[in-house]
């Protein structure tokens, strides 16, 4: 009998070979030590991370925390786990809509599928029931038709595309059609199973230890979280989505802009949110326990009930690859969808083939590119579908693909951001942004400014965000959140869930185990300071200043002395790889 | 990291509310400020906390005599009404060891602690990226303390509590309290036709508020609208220092970079679109916040709730007093400030702040600023003799 609050306490493994399924009851401590979401997941995964990602004993993991489906604002999340097909690093993505809430729901903490099923399948859970489906007939389908197909709105649905069925390094998860799980081509984990969706369906309650007091936390939550203006303001996530920071991210600079060649992009004015409102009148949607509700679903110009792009999407498909139809952008981002690609990847992908093509006008082809990227059609499409480093690679222009680790970058250029340099270099994921979000600080002013065009104090900052985040993935919530509240709040309402005596410096502890044990997986597949880097571009080329706001090259010298320091605080070698003294401090023998 | 500490040493001295601090930043290794007897103890907290800045002073006076008196009366925890502890804070752990592992059980899960030890009182306060992040709670906490004892001394005064160590902290901190600034200066003269001028007298504006003490510096925001732009000081911007932290946002939304414009962009956009307003400045001065949480209506069925649902008709003579939570949620005085400043001269939020507005440049809402918040300081201690009178003649 599970004596935890928050917490199930069930496990459910699945094993695709056999079509058996297996409770597991992990012990109190695993829970206490790695939270949940992705630092729960993260100790499953380890044990066999060392095996190819599409070896069948290789675990694909999805798990929620302790917070999901309680009150605590913006826990309706998990993660989804295994080692990536794109980058060879541990591969994660924390996604929204309804899926953790339904698992949780369902009496279940997680799951971890191994195996591969000898057909196309699905697997659907409702509450303790768990069914493996044939699902032959759904090979090749959209993940738009996947979700027509469960559209019975009782159930969370997540479904790969044709993408990851084709082979595709970058190919997403979609979840309850609107959310993606995008970043490496956790997708491809999905069909390397043979898995092409799960469905889960729960209605059981999560149980809280003291309600009271996670009513209250909540609303000291919500109280920062109305006095963000990045979240709740009139520029904010909530009216306009992500996409509101398209026009900061031009002002300041930092737009990547011909594969990351410049740093401004003259049509920004023209592309940015509000004209996507002017387009479309999209509607505020949002993921399940969430009141903030960044997400965005059009209502008119011919797109009813499509989903608009997000802040990475806007950027990338206009900006990167030289595209100023905006239309464009969100029918490229639908098509990303239905196909199953993270939108991020496909476009840093054609933007390093437009380089080497000589900057070619790609609009006029866009969508076939997309369509031939992820139906595998052609060479193109299929070397395309490698990455933007393979692709790079082949032809020798290595340094037109603008990678960190293997993982394109996202729509921050670290020219403007000096911390965002290292949050990318260090992120153990490769080029991801989410990791430290210094933009945080950097440009949005919370929880105050630091001087983005200094590394001085950076190095500790990220190790302290990537803690912090680590741990906010795993209780699991929305990074979002954190412009306003933090782990402060949190470790009430956690306290108040688990009733664990638990304060923000245990859980911001929590975050430090959770990401030292990520750098010892990918320590242990070979990745070393070699990897902890950013493209040359960054430190050869200006970007796209002027007098009064110079953007300059970054300094080698000083990433490099940031990086270094980096290691001593977070406790790695010279050579960024785990201590034996660390390891043994963190408890992670 | 030496120069970040450096400056917020200093920026505690200029702002009167500390006098020797000590003030270090953290990287790969510790700077501080200065050397002291206390750094040694004081590293053993950095290094049980997941942080990059830690201040530890004790506070200038009136704040020392204030905080002295608050530990005692809250030996626990001191738990202020204003918005900044209500939305920020929470409250204001109160410890009696001057220890690292005294002070880490408190910033553990709080961002602040005030140490009273025998003689000594030390605040301590610490932050994640930044000294000024450990500034602005160090700033917060005083201001807060400042409110909440000067409310409490009214309220205990009409109940005839007052304590005799309440009166005598009380009678020493009115007498360190800096006299009333009388005349305001003469700021740039509007109206303003280009950016440049309205950038200019926004940034003079702003340092003037900050040396008027009617603000502190991170606190508050001021604006100016020109044509259909309105420029806005941006989220947790310092008003003393605000070259490079103008927003430019349309009235008609057609641009988001002005996210990272103040949580009362809305506030001020409202105000504009139904005045004739081109100005607007918003700062803390402590006697009308204070002010604005004296209320002795017996048996409120909105006690406790006052900062958002208050329903009375509240004013100081021409002033109202309205509910409204920072920012854009249901309860915030996006909703209500705007049509209560409408026709008025200014406009005081419940424990948080005042609003002024002018028709041309800054010096009208200067004045009133600072008129203001003088005609709160003199009926706040109207209301003090008011309440001795009736205690003599009970």
């Amino acid at each position: 009998m599970n004596k935890m609050t928050g917490w199930t306490g069930r496990v459910l493994h699945i094993d695709l070979t056999s079509g058996e399924t297996t409770v597991l009851a992990p012990p109190e401590e695993l829970y206490l030590r790695f939270i949940g979401g992705r630092g729960l997941a993260g100790s499953f995964l380890r044990p066999q991370v060392k095996l190819p990602w599409d070896h069948p004993d290789m675990p694909l993991l999805l798990f929620t925390g302790p917070l999901v489906g309680t009150a605590a604002p913006t826990s309706g999340r998990s993660t989804v786990m295994s080692r990536s097909p794109l980058t060879g690093t541990i591969a994660d993505s924390s996604v929204g809509g309804r899926l953790g809430f339904q698992l949780k729901r369902a009496g279940w903490d997680g799951i971890i599928i191994t195996g591969k099923a000898q057909t196309p399948s699905g697997i659907e859970i409702e509450e303790e029931r768990i069914r493996i489906t044939n699902a032959s007939h759904l090979s090749g389908k959209t993940t738009s038709a996947i979700f027509n197909a469960f559209a019975d709105g009782r159930r969370s649905v997540a479904a790969i595309g044709p993408a990851a069925e084709n082979g595709v390094a970058f190919s997403a998860l979609m979840v309850d059609r609107h959310h993606a799980a995008g970043r490496t081509g956790i997708g491809l984990c999905f069909a390397a199973k043979n898995l092409k969706y799960l469905t889960v369906a729960g209605s059981g309650k999560v149980r809280v230890h003291d309600r009271q007091a996670l009513l209250a936390a909540r609303e000291d939550i919500l109280r920062l979280t109305a006095a963000s203006p990045v979240l709740m303001g009139r520029h904010g996530f909530s009216c306009f989505g992500t996409g509101s920071l398209y026009d900061l991210m031009d002002s300041r600079r930092m737009m990547p802009t011909d594969n990351f060649q410049r740093t401004r992009f003259e049509q920004a004015g023209e592309m940015n949110a509000h004209a996507y409102r002017e387009a479309y009148q999209p509607e505020k949607y949002g993921c399940m326990g969430c009141h903030i509700r960044c997400k965005k679903i059009a209502r008119s110009g011919g797109a009813r009930g499509v989903s608009m792009p997000e802040f990475e999407t806007m950027s990338h498909f206009t900006a990167l690859i030289g595209n100023i139809d905006l239309h464009l952008v969100l029918t490229a981002n639908a098509l990303c969808n239905d196909l199953g690609l993270d939108t991020i990847s496909t476009a840093a992908a054609l933007a390093c083939y437009r380089e080497l093509a000589g900057d070619i006008d790609l609009t006029p082809c866009l969508l076939d590119l997309v369509t031939r990227i992820g139906t595998a059609a052609d060479d193109l499409g299929r070397a395309l579908g490698r990455g933007a480093q393979d692709f790079a690679r082949a032809r020798q222009h290595e340094e037109s693909a603008m990678v960190v680790k293997g993982l394109e970058l996202p729509a921050y250029d670290p020219r403007g951001a000096y911390g965002m340099s290292l949050a990318y270099a260090l992120s153990t994921r490769g080029g991801c942004h989410l990791r430290a979000y210094p933009v945080s600080h950097e440009i949005l002013r919370k929880p105050v400014a630091t001087d983005r065009f200094t590394y001085s104090g950076k190095a500790r900052i990220i190790k302290i965000a990537e803690d912090q985040n680590a741990v906010v993935d795993s209780l699991s919530a929305c990074k979002f959140i954190f412009f306003a509240a933090g782990l402060e709040e949190y470790a009430r309402a956690y306290a108040a869930v688990t009733g664990l005596a638990a304060t923000a410096e245990d859980l911001q502890n929590a975050g430090e185990r959770i990401y030292y044990q990520e750098r010892i997986m990918n320590a242990g597949n070979g990745f070393t300071a070699m990897d902890d880097d950013l493209p040359q571009r960054f430190f050869t080329e200006a970007g796209s200043g002027d007098e009064s706001l110079p953007i300059k090259p970054l300094d080698r010298e000083a990433f490099l002395a940031a990086r270094a320091k980096y290691y001593r605080i977070r406790g790695l070698d010279e050579q960024g790889r785990p201590t034996p003294e660390k390891i043994t401090e963190l408890g992670l023998r | 990291m030496k120069e970040l500490a450096e400056k917020y040493a200093r920026r505690l001295i200029i702002a009167g509310l500390a006098e020797a601090p000590l003030v270090c930043g953290l990287e790969d290794e510790i700077v501080w400020n200065r050397e002291d007897d206390r750094c040694a103890m004081l590293a053993q907290v950095i290094a049980g906390m997941h942080c990059n800045a830690l201040i530890c002073a004790e506070p200038a006076e009136p704040y020392r005599t204030i905080l002295s008196f608050l530990v005692r009366k809250y030996p626990i925890a001191i738990t202020p009404g204003d918005c900044e502890t209500r939305t920020f804070l929470h409250d204001l752990p109160v410890s009696s060891i001057f220890s690292a592992e005294a002070i880490l059980a408190h910033l553990h899960r709080r961002k602040s602690v005030t140490v009273a030890e025998a003689k000594s009182l030390q605040i301590v306060t610490f932050g994640t990226v930044s000294p000024e992040q450990a500034f602005v709670t160090f700033s917060s906490v005083c201001f807060s303390a400042f409110v909440l004892f000067f409310a409490d001394y009214l309220a205990d005064l009409r109940a005839s509590r007052v304590t005799a160590e309440e009166q005598a902290a009380f009678a020493r901190a009115v007498s360190l309290l800096n006299p009333p600034p009388a005349e305001p200066p003469e700021l740039l003269r509007g109206p303003f036709t280009s950016e440049n001028q309205v950038i200019a007298a926004m940034i003079e504006a702003g340092l003037y508020t900050v040396g008027f003490r009617l603000v502190d510096s991170y606190f508050g925001n001021i604006s100016c609208r020109l044509d259909d732009t309105v420029y806005i000081s941006q989220t947790g911007s310092s008003l003393d220092e605000l070259a490079g932290c103008i927003d430019p946002c349309p009235l008609d939304g057609s641009s988001c970079a002005g996210i990272t414009a103040s949580s009362e962009l809305v506030a001020h956009n409202e105000i504009y679109l139904r005045k004739a307003s081109r100005t607007i400045l918003h700062g803390h001065p402590p006697f009308a916040v204070i002010l604005s949480m004296d209320c002795d209506v017996a048996d409120c069925p909105n006690r406790g709730q006052c900062h958002v649902r208050c329903s009375l008709a509240r004013f100081i003579r021409d002033v109202p007093i309205i509910p409204g939570e920072v920012g854009t949620g249901p309860t915030g005085l996006c909703h209500t400030l705007p049509p209560a400043i409408t026709n008025r001269r200014g406009a005081i939020v419940w424990g948080h702040g005042l609003f002024t507005t002018g028709t041309t440049d800054f010096n009208e809402p200067f004045s009133n600023l600072l008129d203001i918040e003088n005609m709160c300081r003199q009926e706040y201690f109207a209301r003090i003799r008011a309440a001795t009178d009736q205690k003599n003649k009970n």
